[in-house]
């Protein structure tokens, strides 16, 4: 056998030649199969990731066993053992199988390895496209930031030129614009004029007409609107020569007013004033309007429009709480004004008042004084006329300072209980000679229901009722004169903003006084309350009087919580004058003060009473004496106090002592029968008799402890009541 | 007879009525004839007679005190004053009653002149009240002799 070597240089034959190359190439072969697991390990195993190691296991077992089968060969091209064969054999079975069991496993493996590919470009898409995704974002994120700012920015201020101002800067700054400028409509609205630019820092001002189309079209729209660089109100500098102005967004800016907020509505968009804002990217770039960026714009252009509306809100407030504050300040010195005007009329009322009154009571007394002494019927004459006038005067001075309590306020009621009847009945008799004398019949109608007793200020409600009467009779020539009291409930005659309701123990009282005299102009009826305003006929010209009688009345019926007017048919045709007042009903069917006349005077029965008259007056105490007797009392009397305490007994009942002297020692026995006897059943009751029953007397015999006061003459009827009284209420206080 | 009592009881009321009109009497000398009665049938003259006493007496007291030559006590003359008007109110004596309170005025007023004016004017008054009177009782006793009644006069 021949030896195999590996060189090359021993020449083959041409068959041999052949060999030799098919040697050569299963040489280069198997070290390339060998090789090419080598570099599958070596690559596999520098990356981390390779999902088929089995699959590269076989694949490098078929290469190996494919080089190893061509290695092999090369024994196989001489006469080999059967070694070698058998060797050669057993390779190639086993790449057989092998190959095989690849290529049965690559059908399964090439779609997969494909497929990665296909999900490896689509995963590059998709990250492609989140790329975009997230710059958009990102974008929008930045745009928000920036409309936060300016918002912030621009609401940070209530300063109308600051807002603005702001506004364009920030977007200046955010848009890296050129130029931004704003036009504001002016007062007359038909024209806007620059107000704003970002740039230039004193804008020309200039104006464009509002009715130019480019602007309705941005006005007609809520968006931001892409205008052309050459429009009018783009056109803010000089054109120098850019080749390419940037392009130009203008959107506009609604100005709100307070009147156009409805309560529940919001703003009508009709009315709506707008102005302009007009950006400019810079000019020579490439730069175009993103939607962002218009979006932006708008956002701003709102945020403006509710802070500018802040800002008028705020400026109003202010100016009306200036106004207020004026306001405050000059009432404040009104009122002061008003006040010291007060101080000073009622100082002057109560000085006036006493000086006045003093001379008057004087003139008045002494006149009285006068009329009882002996005149001549010329004299008597004379003084009468100087009474009545005085007397007018004290009246109208009453009158007067009355009114002006009345006004004040500083006017009370005198609450009492007394009879209703007996008053009207009191005004009547008062009211009838000047009627009889002008031959004017006057009836008195009493409603049934009328309660008798009531609770209210008498003097006054006589005041009244005299007053009203007293002008019936004044101002009527002829006729008769009706006066009509009744109870009243609720009424539709009377005056609308008046509504009576009877309440508990109250009840309204309704009088009417209808006269058939001169009658009232309806359109003078207001003016009759008014003070000093009379109506100037010529006829009633003569009655005198001063015009405040009406008005007082009128004052006191509303103190009264009541109502008073006057109703005419015209003038000639006589008129009715009605007033309600609020009365209280009394419970007790007795009055205080005046002792009721019994109805049926019997003699009273005193037979045996013991009492004790005091009094140093010989002749008065003689009638005091006989009218006691006269009633059946047992008398004993006595001249002085001290023989008064010495004399008086628990067996007396009552004890009249004559206080008329000047002096407080008579008052002094009243206090030592106190303490002669300290129990009360004991002592006699305490009777004064004295000339005079004014408000200090009576006091002054209280405060002394007396339990009645009586007024010198007593009459025997009047004596009778007051002992009768007495014995059944132990204490009298008798009014004059 | 009852013409005589007729015409004297008329006589009397005229007469009574006069005094009221012309002021003499007033309500209280009603009220003191009401006192009057069986019990005490001559109250009415007690009375006035002791009244007349006392003017007596408080003129004389006045006199004296204005009739001081030097200091004129004014205070004493009111309390005689006083009096007087007390009693006079007490029976009625409308004129004297009224001298009195004019009298008061004058001596609080400390005026001498009027005071004895007053004075004299009441001195006056009250004799004249009592002759009146008299002349009254006269007529009521003549009317009493006749078999009449005393009419009863009101003013």
């Amino acid at each position: 056998m021949m030896e195999v070597c590996n060189c090359i240089e021993p020449q083959w034959p041409a068959d041999e030649l052949l060999m030799k190359y098919q040697y050569i190439s299963d040489f280069f072969i198997a070290v390339a199969y060998f090789s090419i697991p080598l570099e599958l390990i070596y690559f596999v195993k520098k990356s981390a990731v390779f999902p088929y190691r089995w699959v590269l296991v076989q694949f490098g077992a078929f290469i190996v066993l494919c080089g190893a089968t061509h290695l092999i060969n090369l024994w196989t091209f001489t006469t080999h053992s059967r070694t070698v064969a058998l060797v050669m054999t057993t390779a190639k079975v086993l790449t057989a199988v092998v190959s095989c069991a690849t290529a049965l496993m690559l059908v399964h493996i090439i779609p997969d390895l494909l497929s990665v590919k296909t999900r490896e470009l689509f995963l590059k898409n998709k990250a492609a496209e989140l790329d975009r995704e997230m710059g958009l974002i990102r974008t929008q994120e930045e745009t928000g930031r920036h409309v936060r700012m300016l918002t912030h920015e621009i609401r940070s201020t209530l300063d109308r030129h600051t807002i603005l101002k702001t506004t364009l800067v920030e977007l200046g700054r955010t848009l890296a614009l050129e130029e931004c400028a704003l036009w504001m409509p002016t007062r007359t609205g038909l024209e806007l004029q620059l107000s704003y630019t970002l740039r230039q820092q004193h804008p020309v001002e200039y104006t464009v007409p509002i009715q130019l189309p480019v602007i309705n079209q941005v006005f007609g729209t809520s968006r931001a609107v892409k205008i052309s660089p050459n429009s009018p109100v783009a056109r803010l500098r000089p054109v120098s020569g850019k080749y390419l102005l940037g392009e130009v967004v203008a959107v506009r800016v609604p100005l709100l007013h307070l009147s156009n907020f409805q309560i529940n509505d919001w703003p009508e968009l009709s009315t709506k004033r707008y102005a302009l804002m007009v950006l400019m990217l810079p000019s020579d770039s490439a730069r175009q309007w993103h939607v962002h960026e218009m979006e932006l714009v708008e956002v701003v252009a709102d945020q403006v429009a509710v802070a500018l509306s802040h800002a008028a809100i705020l400026e109003e407030s202010m100016r009306a709480r200036d106004l207020l504050m004026e306001q405050n300040v000059a009432l404040d010195i009104a009122r002061r004004e008003a006040e010291t005007a007060i101080r000073a009329r009622n100082d002057f009322l109560a000085v006036m008042n006493h000086e006045m009154r003093t001379p008057m009571h004087a003139i008045i007394a002494l006149s009285s004084l006068l009329q009882e002494t002996e005149l001549t019927p010329e004299q008597r004459l004379m003084v009468e006329t100087v009474l009545k006038s005085s007397s007018l005067l004290a009246t109208l001075m009453n009158d007067v300072l009355d009114l002006s309590r009345l006004e004040d306020g500083s006017l009370q009621l005198e609450l009492g209980t007394f009879n209703l009847h007996t008053l009207f009945r009191e005004v009547l008799s008062l009211i009838k000679p000047i009627a009889v004398v002008k031959k004017l019949p006057i009836t008195l109608n009493l409603a049934p229901d009328l309660p008798e007793f009531v609770v209210g200020d008498e003097k006054r409600l006589m005041q009244i009722i005299l007053n009203i009467v007293g002008n019936a009779v004044k101002f009527s020539k002829q006729g008769s004169i009706s006066v009509t009291a009744l109870v009243t409930k609720s009424d539709n005659r009377a005056p609308p903003d008046f509504f009576v309701v009877p309440t508990g123990s109250h009840f309204y009282l309704r009088v009417k006084v209808k006269d058939m005299g001169a009658g009232i102009n309806p359109q003078d009826i207001p003016k009759l309350f008014t003070k000093f305003a009379q109506t100037q006929s010529l006829a009633t010209r003569s009655s005198g009087g001063s015009g405040l009688g009406l008005a007082i009345s009128k004052r006191f019926v509303n103190l009264m919580e009541g109502n008073i007017w006057i109703e005419s048919d015209g003038v000639g045709k006589g008129c009715t004058a009605i007033f309600d007042v609020k009365l209280g009903i009394s419970n007790e069917s007795k009055q205080s003060g005046i002792p009721k006349v019994p109805a049926n005077p019997q003699h009273a029965n005193f037979a045996g009473l013991k009492v004790l008259v005091m009094d140093e007056n010989g002749v008065s105490r003689m009638v005091t004496k006989g009218l006691l007797i006269h009633l059946g009392c047992e008398v004993t009397m006595v001249s002085s106090s001290e023989e008064c305490l010495r004399v008086v007994s628990h067996e007396h009942k009552v004890v009249f002592m004559d206080v008329c002297t000047p002096g407080v020692e008579n008052y002094q026995i009243a206090l030592r029968i106190h303490e002669k006897f300290t129990k009360r059943h004991q002592r006699p009751l305490l009777v004064a008799l004295t000339g005079n029953t004014d408000k200090s007397t009576k006091e002054k015999c209280m405060s002394f402890g007396l339990d009645g006061v009586l007024l010198k003459p007593v009459s025997l009827d009047n004596m009778r009541n007051v002992l009768s009284d007495l014995l059944e209420h132990r204490v009298l206080y008798e009014a004059m | 007879m009852d013409a005589l009592v007729a015409q004297l009881q008329m006589q009397y009321r005229n007469y009574t009525a006069s005094l009221y009109q012309q002021g003499f009497l007033d309500d209280q000398f009603t009220e003191l004839k009401k006192l009057q009665d069986d019990a005490s049938p001559d109250f009415v003259a007690e009375v006035l007679s002791l009244f007349f006493e006392d003017c007596v007496k408080l003129i004389g007291n006045m006199a004296r005190a204005l009739d001081q030559t030097g200091t004129v006590d004014f205070s004493q003359v009111g309390a005689s004053v006083h009096q007087l008007k007390g009693s006079s109110s007490s029976v009625g004596a409308k004129r004297v009653k009224g001298l009195c309170v004019t009298f008061k005025e004058y001596c609080e007023a400390n005026n001498y002149e009027g005071c004895v004016r007053c004075l004299q004017q009441i001195d006056i008054e009250y004799k004249a009240l009592k002759t009146k009177l008299q002349d009254m009782f006269n007529l009521e006793k003549q009317i009493v002799q006749a078999g009449g009644k005393v009419p009863q006069v009101d003013n």
